[in-house]
């Protein structure tokens, strides 16, 4: 009897947070996935869809957007150029984020902690504050308007979190594991590449993604930095309000998508940044 | 011939001093220990022979050859870690074979020397699989047959078989010390097990506090500790010490009962005899019972004599009640004798 009554009191207090719990979750996913399908379909819309109204919400799969969005003036080389800040980005963050992230966790020197923190606070200056000295100085230097200036931006946004995400993989990898190269007859450095780099590779293309990422989301320093060699996000940005709206569509879905996928590709190592234990 | 000589070695780690002057010579094909409680510094000695930590001061000379300038892989040793150190990454073939790739060996010469040392540790079965899918017992046979692979002149081991339990440990014990009977080589073996000491060394070195204490066989150590701590830290039940006064003419004084000693000028000494070197007699120290403790092999009595603990391993055929008085007498030849001002023996 007892037993009844305390059940059906547990029913009753669980099923609203249940209620509260799933509508929640339902909530959340529905604040990232909307915008995201409206954009889909808008993408694959034909450019008449797409200023028309209401929306149909099955894609027509009508590839007169793109298509048209591939033929405007100047979006190939954005892309292009999108590419290579991205890939230079990338390049540039892992060959200094990596050893840097290996000094941190194999070696113990002064200033240690606070190095760790100075990384970090990498990130608490705001882009804007520091574009104009930087747009002057690569005036100087002759390094605006270059995809490498630009990517030198882009590489002291993502070294934090090559870094970071360096570090932790590197602290993942018992030192005695390269003690026993060491015995068997391995130097430092092929120790490092027969075993630790093996050890940390998969984890080193996510980090090196994460940085692709970064560089090509980023729109404020590519938008002041360049003007020829302008990168897609700048692209869009600087013709937001002449260019047609299917176009904007288009190129939206562009820029979501790679980013999409690659976060995607790389989230186990992202929670392990973080701290999360992922499954 | 890897004699091993390590000579005023030395570690500090900024103020911390790790290891005081370590004198030690290890003879060619001997095994032997290096026993001591956690934190003495065994492991960094071990460490500073394999070149993985550098001596603040002291040489380390392996076969008639001064290697302490030189980086671990040129120095001839192999080593096997506490937490095996198995690579992940590769199957049990590769981490067996490593050594000898890196020695860049014939594919059929790896391929034979990793098969023979596998066949010897009983992994021959396992050696397409990663260390993923090893029990902890095998991982640590893969990390010793990767050692042996190496056929080197000097093999050191850290706790090899701290991280198994307690059955695997034993079995792997009496394994492991026919393997390196069979290799030949010289063996330094870190432990903090007694037993395991015990039962496996040529020799054992007993460190304290970073010094070697005494290095001697097993029974030497258990019979003739040079000092307090060793008859102290060898021995479960540990021995049992009372305080001794002169009581004239090398005799002395212990618990009221005068007894044959050294002739010594102290003004006192420690007396020193192993539980299982008591038996009940007429004559002797008076003893109270405290615990009893019938272990089946033997009867354990706690008692307190003279106001301290002291404990007997007695027949377990015989019945004691605790709070009954016993009187218990030492077997002469097997007491010992510490001067209580420099904890050494004194004969
Ligand atoms: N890298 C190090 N830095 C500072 N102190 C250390 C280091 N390695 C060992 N020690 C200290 O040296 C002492 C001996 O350590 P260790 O040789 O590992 O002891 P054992 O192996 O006998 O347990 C310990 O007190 C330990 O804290
Ligand atoms: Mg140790």
């Amino acid at each position: 009897m007892t037993d009844a009554v305390a059940s059906d009191l547990g029913a009753d207090t669980r099923k609203p947070a249940r209620f509260l719990y799933i509508s929640a979750v339902v909530l959340l996913c529905a604040w990232v996935i909307v915008p995201i399908y409206f954009l889909l379909i808008n993408t694959l819309s034909s450019p008449e869809t797409v200023t028309s109204f209401p929306k149909p919400f099955i894609p027509e799969f009508d590839l007169g957007s793109l298509t048209f969005f591939a033929g405007f003036a100047g979006i190939l080389t954005a892309l292009k150029n999108s590419v290579v800040v991205a890939g230079l980005t990338m390049i540039m963050s892992i060959a200094i984020g990596a050893p840097a992230g290996y000094a941190l966790s194999r070696f113990d020197f002064p200033g240690k902690g606070l190095f760790r923190l100075l990384i970090l606070l990498t990130r608490a200056f705001p882009l804007p504050l520091l574009a104009l000295p930087l747009a002057v100085l690569f005036i100087r230097t002759g390094l605006d308007d270059t995809a490498f200036g630009l990517a030198l931006v882009h590489t002291t946004l993502a070294i934090p979190f090559a870094v970071l995400i360096t570090f932790s993989l590197f602290s993942g990898i018992p030192i005695e594991l390269e003690e026993a190269a060491w015995t068997l007859g391995c130097t430092r450095l092929t120790a490092f590449t027969k075993v630790v780099l093996p050890l940390i590779l998969p984890g080193i293309t996510a980090s090196a993604i994460f940085a692709f990422v970064i560089s090509w989301n980023e729109v404020f320093a590519a938008a002041v930095l360049t003007i020829e060699n302008r990168t897609l996000t700048a692209f869009l940005l600087q013709n937001l309000d002449t260019s047609p709206l299917h176009l904007k569509f288009a190129g939206g879905f562009i820029l979501v998508v790679p980013a999409l996928i690659f976060i995607f590709a790389v989230r186990k190592y992202l929670f392990a940044m973080w701290g999360i234990a992922n499954r | 011939m890897a004699e091993i000589q390590i000579k005023n070695v030395a570690k500090s780690f900024g103020a911390y001093q790790a290891l005081h002057d370590i004198n030690l010579t290890i003879a060619d094909q001997e095994f032997m220990v290096l026993l001591g409680a956690s934190g003495c510094g065994k492991s960094t000695l071990l460490r500073i022979i394999a070149g993985l930590e550098t001596a603040t001061a002291g040489e380390v000379w392996i076969g008639g050859r001064r290697i302490d300038h030189l980086s671990p892989k040129d120095r001839g040793i192999a080593m096997v870690f506490q937490n095996y150190a198995v690579f992940p990454h590769l199957t049990v073939f590769e981490n067996i074979g490593f050594g000898l790739r890196m020695q860049k060996l014939p594919n059929d010469e790896v391929t034979r020397r990793v098969e023979r040392v596998a066949t010897l540790m009983h992994i021959e079965q396992l050696l397409k699989r990663y260390s993923g899918e090893l029990s902890g017992g095998q991982r640590q046979r893969v990390a010793v047959a990767r050692a042996l692979a190496m056929e080197p002149d000097v093999i050191l081991m850290d706790e090899p078989l701290s991280n198994l339990d307690a059955l695997l440990r034993m079995e792997m014990r009496a394994e492991l010390k026919g393997v390196l009977a069979e290799s030949k080589t010289t063996a330094i073996y870190v432990t903090h097990d007694q037993v395991e000491a015990m039962s496996m060394a040529d020799r054992i070195s007993v460190m304290h506090q970073g010094r070697i204490v005494q290095a001697a066989s097993p029974i030497e150590v258990y019979r003739n500790p040079s000092a307090e701590f060793v008859a102290s830290f060898i021995g479960n039940p540990p021995m049992n010490f009372l305080k001794a006064t002169p009581a004239g003419d090398g005799k002395w004084s212990v618990a009221g009962q005068v007894m044959d000693g050294p002739r010594a000028d102290r003004p006192h000494l420690q007396f020193a005899i192993r539980p299982e070197d008591i038996q009940p007699a007429e004559q002797g120290l008076t003893a109270t019972a405290k615990v009893v403790e019938p272990l089946g092999a033997h009867l354990l009595v706690t008692c307190e004599v003279d106001g301290s603990l002291f404990r007997a391993v007695l027949d377990s055929d015989m019945v004691v009640r605790p709070g009954e008085t016993l009187t218990l007498a030492p077997q002469a030849d097997r007491v010992r004798w510490f001067d209580p001002e420099t904890t050494k023996a004194v004969a």
